[in-house]
């Protein structure tokens, strides 16, 4: 096992020499949790705004149960997803277990309700507010939504980054699913994991590196759109 | 317009109930086309719940309400427009807020309006940085760009200072003289002798007095109005 000081050392040179099965393992990652953040987003924003604005039965419980569904834990996703796609189970026959898409469906599903729960409550304020003008104003119900969409975007682009930040980092979920295969299903927090069990720590410490540099840099993107919004004072 | 026009209003036992307590408790009233009526009242006399009333946007729980033989619903508000005591402005530029209620392509009458409000050169700024006065003369032009038949304001110069309540004023007079059917609530007794063509008072939830301006402020017929009148008047000095 090599000492901490040369891995360290060793994982820089990987990140700045650009080594291809980083860059790989890089974009994989970014592919499988941009798509997952796309259709959580897709499917999440207008849930939200559903729930915002209508009234329906069952609506508080509805809202307590997506709350809840927040804190979904990605191996127990993981591993129904895998019941679903796995030879024996309902999908099997779309081979889609150990691939991308495979990855791309248990992070939809884990973050979608995360979108769907803090858009819902940002959309819902908002509501709140603009309800009784939107009604003077006699919107079409549709009108009113695309009105709330557009007024939160800066909170809903925060959403969004919340989602993908969770996706990215999350390794119970893609590791069930995926496999961890070599050039195929390997992402960076899945090679982390492997790296370090098999003690290749520069490899896994040069992941670690490009992992938080991302988290920081999702974090940067979030602030500067809210300090944007802030100084426009449409926030 | 083939549509029949919405006056005459009449309002016949109409009845409210919110938070478990009649807040209006059978108000009658009629409202003839043209002109201009100031309602009046103690806080809490029910004027702003009857204002959402006529506009549809509160459901009365008794009575009955024929706008010219019209029914409320979408299609009695969408010809209606309220200017609401604290206006709700959309996170967007100035611009922005009235194309938001103008057709497409409407720059032009956009640039009238705002002209008419007397902010032209604030379009482009965010409309919630506006101040309390130009935040009203917004919301009142977009008021105005759904070209109302009736237009409702509740209290819209309650926070302003003399000169921007002047502006208001002269704005909503200009809508009368164009033929825009105003009701118009107020505190203000100075306000509502420069506004009235009738007063309605309300009190405790039933309209106690509705008559011509010329005769309500010198000689009110219940002691209701006349205390209050005199009350701000007396406040005012
Ligand atoms: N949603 C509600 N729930 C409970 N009570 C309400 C509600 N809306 C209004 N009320 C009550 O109904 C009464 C009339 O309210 P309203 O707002 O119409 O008064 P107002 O005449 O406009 O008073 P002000 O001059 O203070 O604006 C008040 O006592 C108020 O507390
Ligand atoms: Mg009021």
């Amino acid at each position: 096992m090599q000492d901490f000081g040369s891995s360290f050392a060793l994982a820089f040179r990987l990140v700045l020499s650009g080594d291809a099965d980083l860059i790989e393992i890089v974009l994989l990652s970014l592919r499988v949790s941009l798509s997952a953040a796309a259709l959580a987003c897709a499917i999440g924003l207008p849930l939200g705004a559903l729930i915002a604005v209508a009234r329906f039965r069952g609506r508080e419980a509805l809202i307590v149960v997506l709350n809840a569904l927040m804190g979904l834990p990605p191996v127990v996703v993981g591993l129904v997803v895998y019941l679903q796609l796995s030879r024996a189970g309902p999908l099997g026959f779309l081979g889609l277990l150990y691939t991308p898409t495979a990855m791309i469906l248990a992070q939809t599903i884990l973050i979608a309700p995360i979108v769907a729960a803090l858009s819902r409550q940002v959309l819902q304020d908002m509501h709140g507010e603009y309800d009784e003008q939107f009604r003077s104003l006699a919107l079409t119900r549709g009108r009113a939504v695309r009105a709330l969409l557009w007024d939160a975007r800066f909170a809903l682009v925060t959403v969004a980054l919340a989602g993908f930040g969770r996706a990215v980092a999350e390794v119970g979920a893609v590791i069930i699913v995926g496999g961890n295969i070599d050039h195929l299903t390997r992402v960076m927090t899945t090679a982390i994991a492997l790296e370090t069990s098999q003690g290749d720590l520069s490899m896994a410490l040069a992941l670690g590196i490009v992992l938080m540099v991302l988290a920081l840099g999702v974090n940067a993107v979030v602030q500067t759109v809210q300090l944007s919004a802030a100084r426009r004072s449409h926030g | 317009m083939a549509e029949p026009p919405l006056l005459p209003l009449t309002l016949r036992g109409v009845r409210l109930s919110r938070g478990g307590a009649d807040r209006l408790h059978g108000v009658d009233l009629d409202l003839a086309p043209g002109g201009c009526t100031v309602v009046m009242g103690p806080n809490g006399a029910g004027k702003s719940l009857l204002l959402k009333v006529l506009h549809g946007l509160e459901t009365p729980g008794a009575g009955r309400i024929d706008w010219n033989g019209q029914a409320p619903g979408p299609a009695v508000t969408r010809r209606q427009a309220m200017v609401f005591q604290a206006p709700v402005l959309l996170r967007r530029s100035v611009a922005a807020n009235l194309d938001f209620v103008l057709p497409r392509h409407a720059q032009a009458r956009r640039d009238d309006l705002l002209a008419h409000v007397g902010l032209s050169d604030k379009a482009a700024t965010p409309a919630r940085r506006l101040s309390g006065g130009e935040q009203q003369r917004l919301a009142l032009a977009r008021a105005l760009a759904t070209e109302p038949e009736i237009l409702f304001l509740d209290e819209p110069t309650a926070s302003l200072d003399p000169a921007a309540c002047l502006q208001i004023e002269r704005l909503v007079l200009k809508a009368r003289a164009a033929g825009t059917r105003i009701v118009f609530v107020t505190h203000n007794a100075g306000q509502a002798r420069r506004l009235a063509d009738d007063v309605v008072f309300l009190h405790r939830g039933r309209v106690v007095e509705h008559s011509p301006a010329a005769r309500f402020f010198p000689t009110p017929a219940t002691q209701a109005a006349k205390d209050h009148i005199e009350g701000r008047i007396v406040l005012s000095h």
